[in-house]
């Protein structure tokens, strides 16, 4: 019932092929009065959802810098203990995925089927980098007990020099308890990042699959235009986490 | 319709008047045509019958809690049980009844037809939003059936995340997935009143009903999801242990209280603007007048849901927050009743020297201006500084928001429901039973909630399923109101379900209304519209109808 083309508009009567404004496309829905509203209403509704997650990741920012402000020591010296490459290569892989994702939505509005696929399935590649840098570092965390919970373990804080940490002064013990806040914002914060791109990457799956039949080149590229806004929300997320968690007063005891 | 009715234009036809053979009812047949369907109005259908249920079960819970407190001692069930009764029926009643009563219902069917569209912008997602609607509903079930959560339906931690043994998880994800359910459908109102209104249809045309929904989705997009991750943080804290409201690693109990009440006051306003809405239209209608000030009515929404916003630290003057954030706080919720007061004397300004009759809905809705005018005040003297540390989770604060949410927003339901209800199902409700149960439902409100306001003052506690002997006169005066009160909804059940089948035919606008919705016929068609109409008038144009049904009847005749 909601796929039904619109067969009360002339279709004929429109005339030339380039005037996509004026086509019907089969997944033109029934209570759209034109394509261009269906258009703009599916790019709105997208745009109104990314300020949801706006603030949904809002409280944990908000969360994130009332503790830093807080606990300033414990926290400089717990962002210590991420690694920049790491979230360097990791920023240069989502932004990677996000320009192939960019080019994915071009290669659709010029209607080039094969470059979209081929767009579509470096993106889901770049984004699965991403994933597996970062459990790579969620293991280094795993091993070093600095994941919060009952075994959470505050002795490389409390005497860095026995860890064989040299650049670092030694936290009192209250201090150096509340580097766990930073450690549960930490992976809050990068964990609900995880699970927005791997629903990401699950829809990318989808949406490859689509692209290949050929769905989104005949001039019908709303899903790809409104998934190439979540997938670039969800890299800026992650352009205010890196300099957020990792960048930001790297080393102030020196 | 007919040809004879060219005499008596302003009385409905309702003699002569059929059900149309084509309806969005009976469309389509069967089960599954319900359940996948893309019909904002089947949509609306399925989520009546889905609040209702719920909202059943809710006032089971107030019904049990009110039983325990007729007598001072605890005797009807253990004090565990009291706190899991209060909890349940507080989570119900605002996340499964209040927040998506009026919005998912009466503004599912609504909006789009008043905005002149063919269905909301987006069908699927409305579709997906009352599923979502149904997990997090079946989610609250598993956890009542499984033991039940006590937390009281604030959340509250570290009580919460660290001392009770009940399915709190359960009930957050519950939560968590209904909040999806309001985010959906608040989004899907925002995009369709800004892309789908009808040719002709400028903002300053919408029906009022619109403009409150808008404001109220402007709330759900904006605040809901900070419930969402607010309950994630109760989650992650409870199961794997992480630190962000647990003082003992260092985290901040009161971060839990700002960040969910940055939810949770403007849900205050999720619940109540629809409502507004409704009796917006209702009074118009009745007082065949155009609304009082149907600018200032229109951006009082507006300012709500903005002040709405700033507000929400008066939940925790006793918190230990600053004294100065407390002060602008303070100020700042007392703002909020200067565009709830607008609303108030532009309503009592419409009936002014209206044509007023008193059908069932009017008696609703005047039910819900006197209530909601005493409950709003109350809000007042609790947004006092001084005042509110005397009456802080007390009896008072449970008067006060019943009367806000009860008084308010279920009278404006009841309202919205009866007046619509001829075009949702293409016939009329008994009126003479009606009036009895709106009637019945304002003397059993009133006497189960002006004893609390004294309750509270003289100092009882709120959740304690004990109290001092000498406050039984006023519980027992309580209890027995509510007793009232469950009669007066249980009574709308039976009679609206009898006229589903025996009912008079409505016609098309047995109220002679002047929105779009009542141009059409009752029950509408699924596409609502044969011809998307061309609107060239200001909403509650009563000399338009007048006008309209002249030449009507002429081109018919």
């Amino acid at each position: 019932m909601d796929n039904t083309a619109a067969v009360a508009h002339p279709r004929e009567a429109v005339g030339l092929e380039e005037h996509t404004e004026h086509t019907f496309l089969p997944q033109h829905r029934h209570h759209f009065e034109t394509e261009a509203q269906q258009r703009e209403a599916g790019t709105f509704g997208m745009w109104l959802f990314l300020l949801t997650e706006i603030m949904f990741f809002g409280g944990l920012f908000f969360a994130y810098l009332l503790y830093r402000n807080w606990y300033y020591p414990a926290f400089a010296v717990a962002s210590n203990q991420l690694s920049v490459p790491l979230g360097g290569a990791n920023t240069v892989i989502l932004i990677t995925s996000g320009f192939c994702m960019a080019l994915g939505v071009w290669a659709a509005e010029v209607r080039n089927k094969g470059f979209l696929v081929i767009m579509l399935i470096l993106t889901t590649f770049f984004g699965l980098c991403f994933l597996g840098v970062k459990y790579v570092e969620y293991h280094e965390k795993w091993e070093k007990h600095h994941i919060p919970g009952p075994s959470f373990d505050i002795s490389e804080f409390v005497n860095p020099a026995a860890h064989g940490i040299t650049n670092e002064k030694p936290l009192p013990v209250d201090a150096a308890e509340r580097t766990q806040v930073f450690f549960s914002l930490y992976f809050a914060m990068t964990g609900m990042h995880a699970v927005h791109m791997i629903i990401g990457i699950c829809l990318l799956f989808w949406l490859t699959h689509r692209a290949y039949r050929g769905d989104f080149t005949t001039g019908y590229v709303a899903p790809i235009e409104n998934f190439g806004l979540y997938w670039h929300f969800v890299d800026i997320v992650w352009l205010f986490l890196f300099p957020l968690l990792y960048l930001i007063n790297r080393h102030p005891l020196h | 319709m007919s040809a004879t009715s060219s005499t008596i234009v302003n009385l409905p036809d309702q003699s002569s008047a059929t059900l149309p053979k084509r309806n969005y009812l009976n469309n389509e047949h069967g089960l599954m045509s319900w359940l996948l369907t893309g019909d904002h109005k089947r949509i609306a259908i399925l989520y009546l019958i889905s609040i209702t249920f719920f909202f059943f079960i809710g006032g089971f819970f107030a019904g049990m809690i009110r039983l325990e407190l007729l007598t001072p001692q605890p005797d009807l069930m253990a004090s565990d049980t009291y706190n899991k009764m209060f909890s349940l029926h507080g989570i119900i009643m605002i996340f499964l009844f209040l927040v998506p009563s009026v919005p998912a219902t009466l503004g599912n069917f609504l909006i789009p037809i008043m905005l002149g569209a063919r269905d909301l912008a987006f069908p699927k997602i409305n579709l997906l939003s009352w599923y979502l609607y149904l997990i997090g509903g079946t989610l609250t079930l598993a956890a009542l059936v499984l033991g039940g959560v006590d937390t009281g339906w604030t959340f509250t931690t570290p009580l919460s995340t660290h001392y009770l043994n009940t399915h709190v998880v359960t009930a957050a994800t519950a939560i968590f997935i209904a909040g999806f359910s309001s985010i959906f459908t608040g989004l899907n109102f925002i995009v369709t009143v800004h892309r789908m209104r009808a040719p002709g249809m400028t903002w300053f045309r919408m029906p009022l009903f619109v403009w409150s929904h808008y404001a109220a989705s402007v709330l759900m997009v904006l605040g809901t999801p900070v419930l969402a991750i607010t309950l994630v943080l109760v989650a992650l804290e409870r199961t794997i242990g992480i630190g962000v409201f647990d003082p003992s690693k260092g985290g901040d109990p009161l971060l839990f209280q700002h960040l969910f009440w940055f939810y949770s006051h403007p849900a205050v306003y999720i619940m109540i603007l629809p409502g507004f809405g409704v009796i917006s239209e209702v009074i118009s209608t009745f007082s065949r007048k155009r609304v009082f000030g149907y600018t200032a009515v229109a951006f009082s929404s507006v300012a709500i849901a903005v002040f709405g916003f700033f507000v929400w630290a008066h939940h925790m003057f006793i918190m230990g927050v600053s004294n100065y954030s407390a002060l602008v706080f303070s100020l700042l919720t007392m703002l909020v009743a200067v565009p709830s007061a607008i609303k108030i004397f532009n309503w009592s300004f419409t009936l002014q020297k209206g044509s007023i009759t008193f059908e069932t809905p009017m008696l609703y809705a005047f039910g819900f201006i006197g209530l909601f005018t005493i409950g709003g005040m109350t809000g007042v003297f609790l947004g006092g500084l001084g005042m509110d540390i005397h009456l802080t989770e007390t009896y008072f604060i449970v008067a006060h928001f019943h009367f806000v949410m009860v008084g308010g927003m279920l009278m404006a339901f009841l309202a919205g429901v009866h007046f619509w209800w001829p075009k949702m199902t293409g016939r009329m409700y008994p009126e003479s039973l009606s009036k009895l149960a709106a009637v019945t439902t304002f003397i059993g409100f009133n006497l189960t909630f002006l004893p609390q306001f004294i309750l509270g003052y003289l100092g009882m506690p709120r959740r304690y399923h004990a109290y001092p002997p000498e406050f039984q006169v006023l519980n027992v005066l309580s209890t027995a109101g509510a007793t009232v009160l469950g009669v007066g909804y249980l009574m709308p059940l039976i009679y609206l379900g009898w006229s589903l089948k025996y009912g008079a035919i409505a016609g098309n606008n047995p109220w002679q209304a002047t929105g779009l919705e009542w141009q059409i016929q009752s029950p509408p068609l699924t596409e609502n519209f044969i011809e998307i109409p061309i609107v060239d008038h200001e909403a509650y144009d009563y000399e338009w109808l007048a006008n309209k049904t002249v030449n009507e009847v002429t081109t018919v005749g």
